[in-house]
């Protein structure tokens, strides 16, 4: 059997974000609890913190991208990073040169931290094992999209407003097989406590559940939409309509398409998400899209906070997420980047990085707790 | 070419074991004795406590020339053979002009010169490997050549393969076969199962390979062919082998170090090494090759050694070459993964846990560095192989197959060609890819505590290994 998550480890012990399994759901936690505080300052008239002044953010894309690509820019800018950008074509990678010499370049440009984005599963593991610096996953082939499940689970408790999910009902339609973003979502969605269920086509079902912490899969959406509180659409490419696994996109449209009237089946209330970009008229209809419960918008508004959290939590976080709270024992240089910014913090304290925090004992929403997890 | 005594040995063949030296004088086995004297200036050497053994002989190895000799050439492919143990190699015929003609085939025999070992040439069945028309088969036999393969890929065209199958068999030669549908396993990088799903990567089924070796063993039934099927992955082929063989079918099997090896749960670390074709697969077929070994379904192992520079390695896993070295770890890691002497890890590392039938068990998180996974292999059928039998699939068996047996894997006796490997069974050493005489470096094996050490190979009745040396 393959096992159905790696235990993740405590993101203040996290080296790369390659995979939801290496936050687990502690890391999940925490890593929202720190865009917590990114929220508040995208809000200003200058949304910046120098907290990342002095470091280079490079954006790796070998693959193209339009939302993530600009969320993590956005959010590289927003604390005050450098960004070194790249993408396939117009680079030397057209002239033959290998993965491994053009990120390893990259690493010699002076980056400390490489956003990889490719079509082929495993590059960022790849990347990884190749540089000394972190990386993170922007999306790699079929296999995973742990930013993207990452603001999804944001997008989710912010919509709840709890910070757990436990016995959150959701259904999860389209195509399993090759979504990377089904992928990281059923991991972050089961580690956040929710039951997750799988609709599909037969032939775009993944290959095997081994790894997949979900509670079943079916080819038969309409049984299971009273019951569920949230509805995830995966986007169809849609060439998958050309015959090969499915007969066409009408036909698939039929049969899994979030209409008015499958919407109208589902608890009042539920919630309806999809990555984005919509294919409207396949996923779900426009009147579906506009619904009060389609969170498309915050989910992409959300990117930037979360993004700003992974490399924030990457870059200094080493040095204890504490220093992002107010109460905790002061860490420079991180909270006094922060502070001049204007972002609250108690009493400065001694900067011992290596002792325990005390509890958080302030019961305000959206406020980190200054527990770190256990076994670093 | 001075003489040599071999002294202190135990000599294994195909009649059995016995402790006896051995004089070779010239090329050929003079005399096998115990008390044996050494003729004046004969080079003289202490072979206590190793095995003495027919030279290995490899039936599937990728020496890259002509064309891609960036990643591999006669020369150094055949140093790699010799230090491996190896007194003849197979050479496959796609190469850059592939081998489909009789000029070709001259040409490689003309490579011969620079060859350490004996190096016997497969032709292709079809012109280019296109599958499409067959080539000249007779001209190449009438050259030597008895074993055709399109290998890299199946023959697709079930109508061409029986006639190829026919033409052979009315020429008395071999056809063999790299068992893929291609339309089956499209795009597949890895195995398709668990694993596979939980990596992303697009899933080879072994069905694709059950298919084609369904299907070629009803040819050969037809044809009155003889079948060679190489590189057998998975449990359902086979299944296949033993059931057409029982019922007459003139069919012989190969398998890999690899994939005796390893399982499709090591992809866990991208790590392109590992990706070949057929890719590795699942615990349980892992199993059945071994039992294959034990019940005598499979015949050999053959290395499929497919070296690659590390700018075809260095580049996303989808894109990366398929193929992996072979010859220089072949014999250490059929002794430490099949007769038991060892537990075939990476240097300095506990032994993985062992893994259940059929399911790859998980050591830890993938983000882990020591992620290599150890097939250890678990099927109550297996049993460990006497060194005889490990011999038996790498030497005697593969020599009878290639129709070789003039030359190679013969008992050693008095007036036997002296094509002999010496290693000590017992010896343990670390895999370290760049003391390598290949070209190339892409093998999973770096770091590999394995037992088993070649120290002498002699063809032909020249030492060209000594002491684990290559001589020239």
């Amino acid at each position: 059997m393959v096992p159905a998550a790696r235990g993740g480890s405590s993101p203040a012990a996290m080296r790369h974000l390659l995979s939801v399994n290496d936050l687990g759901s502690e890391g999940l936690k925490e890593m929202m609890r720190i865009a917590d505080f990114f929220v508040e300052i995208s809000t200003r008239p200058i949304p910046k913190v120098p907290a990342l002044r002095g470091k280079t953010v490079a954006c790796a894309f070998f693959e193209g991208s339009t939302r993530t690509r600009l969320s993590f820019e956005a959010a590289a800018k927003r604390l005050s990073a450098d960004i070194m950008s790249f993408g396939a074509s117009g680079s030397s990678m057209s002239k033959g040169e290998s993965l491994k010499d053009t990120v390893t370049t990259i690493e010699s440009l002076g980056a400390d931290v490489i956003v990889v984005r490719h079509a082929s599963a495993g590059v960022a593991s790849q990347v990884a094992s190749w540089v000394s610096i972190p990386v993170v996953n922007a999306g790699d082939g079929w296999h995973e999209h742990p930013t993207q499940a990452l603001l999804d689970c944001y997008t989710i408790r912010q919509a709840l407003g709890a910070e757990s999910f436990q016995g959150l009902k959701v259904v999860m339609v389209g195509d399993l097989m090759h979504s990377r973003v089904a992928r990281s979502n059923v991991l972050a969605l089961s580690a956040m406590g929710a039951r997750v269920n799988l609709v599909a086509p037969r032939t775009l079902w993944p290959v095997s559940l081994d790894g997949w912490p979900v509670e079943g899969i079916t080819c038969d959406l309409d049984p299971l939409l009273e019951k569920a509180d949230l509805v995830y659409l995966l986007r169809l490419q849609t060439e998958r309509g050309a015959g090969r696994l499915l007969p066409s996109l009408r036909e698939y449209a039929a049969m899994y398409q979030l209409t008015a009237r499958r919407a109208a089946m589902m608890p009042k209330d539920s919630l309806i998400m999809h990555p984005g970009p919509v294919n409207r008229g396949v996923e779900m209809s426009s009147e579906v899209a506009e619904m009060p419960g389609a969170l498309v918008g915050s989910q992409v508004a959300n990117g930037v906070v979360v993004r700003m959290a992974v490399l924030y939590q990457l870059l200094v976080g080493g040095e204890g997420v504490g220093v992002l709270d107010p109460t905790a024992p002061d860490v420079a240089p991180a909270p006094a980047a922060l502070r001049s910014a204007g972002v609250h913090h108690g009493a400065p304290g001694p900067s011992d990085t290596s002792s325990d925090s005390t509890p958080s004992t302030r019961s305000t929403p959206r406020t980190p707790s200054t527990r770190r997890s256990a076994g670093a | 070419m001075p003489d040599v005594l071999l002294r202190g040995g135990c000599v294994v063949d195909a009649n059995g074991d016995r402790l006896a030296d051995v004089l070779v004088r010239g090329s050929e086995v003079s005399a096998v004795g115990k008390g044996l004297l050494a003729p004046q200036g004969a080079l003289v050497l202490d072979v206590d406590g190793c095995t003495v053994s027919p030279g290995l002989v490899d039936l599937h190895a990728h020496l890259r020339e002509p064309g891609a000799e960036e990643s591999e050439c006669v020369e150094t492919g055949t140093r790699a053979a010799a230090l491996g143990g190896y007194t003849a190699v197979v050479v496959m015929p796609n190469t850059d002009p592939p081998i489909d003609s009789a000029s070709m085939v001259r040409e490689m025999h003309e490579l011969r010169s620079k060859s350490l070992v004996e190096m016997a040439v497969a032709g292709a069945i079809t012109v280019g490997r296109r599958g499409e028309a067959l080539a000249p088969i007779g001209e190449m036999a009438s050259l030597g050549v008895t074993i055709f393969t399109d290998d890299g890929a199946g023959v697709q065209d079930g109508g061409l393969l029986r006639a190829a199958m026919e033409y052979a068999t009315g020429i008395g030669v071999t056809i063999a076969e790299h068992c893929e549908d291609a339309s089956l396993a499209a795009g597949g990088a890895m195995h398709e199962g668990g694993w596979s799903s939980v990596l992303g990567l697009p899933g080879a089924p072994a069905v694709a390979e059950e298919v084609m070796v369904a299907r070629d063993l009803a040819l050969a039934r037809v044809a009155g062919a003889r079948l060679h099927l190489m590189h057998l992955s998975t449990a359902g082929s086979i299944d296949l082998v033993r059931r057409a063989r029982a019922d007459g079918v003139q069919a012989t099997a190969e398998v890999s170090p690899h994939h005796l090896s390893l399982t499709d749960e090591a992809l866990v670390s991208y790590d392109t090494n590992l990706k070949m074709s057929p890719p590795l697969r699942s615990g349980g077929d892992v199993d059945a090759l071994r039992a294959g070994l034990v019940d005598g379904v499979v015949d050999a192992i053959a290395t499929d050694h497919a070296p690659h520079p590390a700018e075809s390695k260095e580049v996303p896993f989808i894109d990366a070459a398929n193929g992996v070295l072979g010859l220089e770890t072949a014999l250490a890691l059929a002794l430490t993964m099949l007769a038991g002497t060892g537990a075939g890890r990476r240097a300095g590392r506990p032994p993985g846990r062992r893994s259940g039938a059929g399911a790859p068990a998980c050591d830890g998180p993938p983000s882990s560095a020591d992620r290599l996974t150890t097939y250890r292999g678990a099927a109550p059928a297996s049993r460990a192989l006497s060194i005889r039998e490990v011999l038996a699939v790498m030497s005697w068996n593969p020599a009878r197959i290639a129709s070789l047996g003039n030359t190679q894997g013969g008992p050693i006796v008095p007036g036997a060609p002296a094509n002999i490997c010496v290693f000590d069974a017992s010896s343990s050493w670390v895999v370290d890819p760049a003391r390598f005489a290949s070209r190339s470096r892409n093998t999973p094996f770096g770091g590999w505590d394995l037992t088993g050490k070649v120290v002498h190979t002699i063809c032909a009745g020249e030492p060209v290994v000594l002491y684990g040396e290559a001589q020239r």
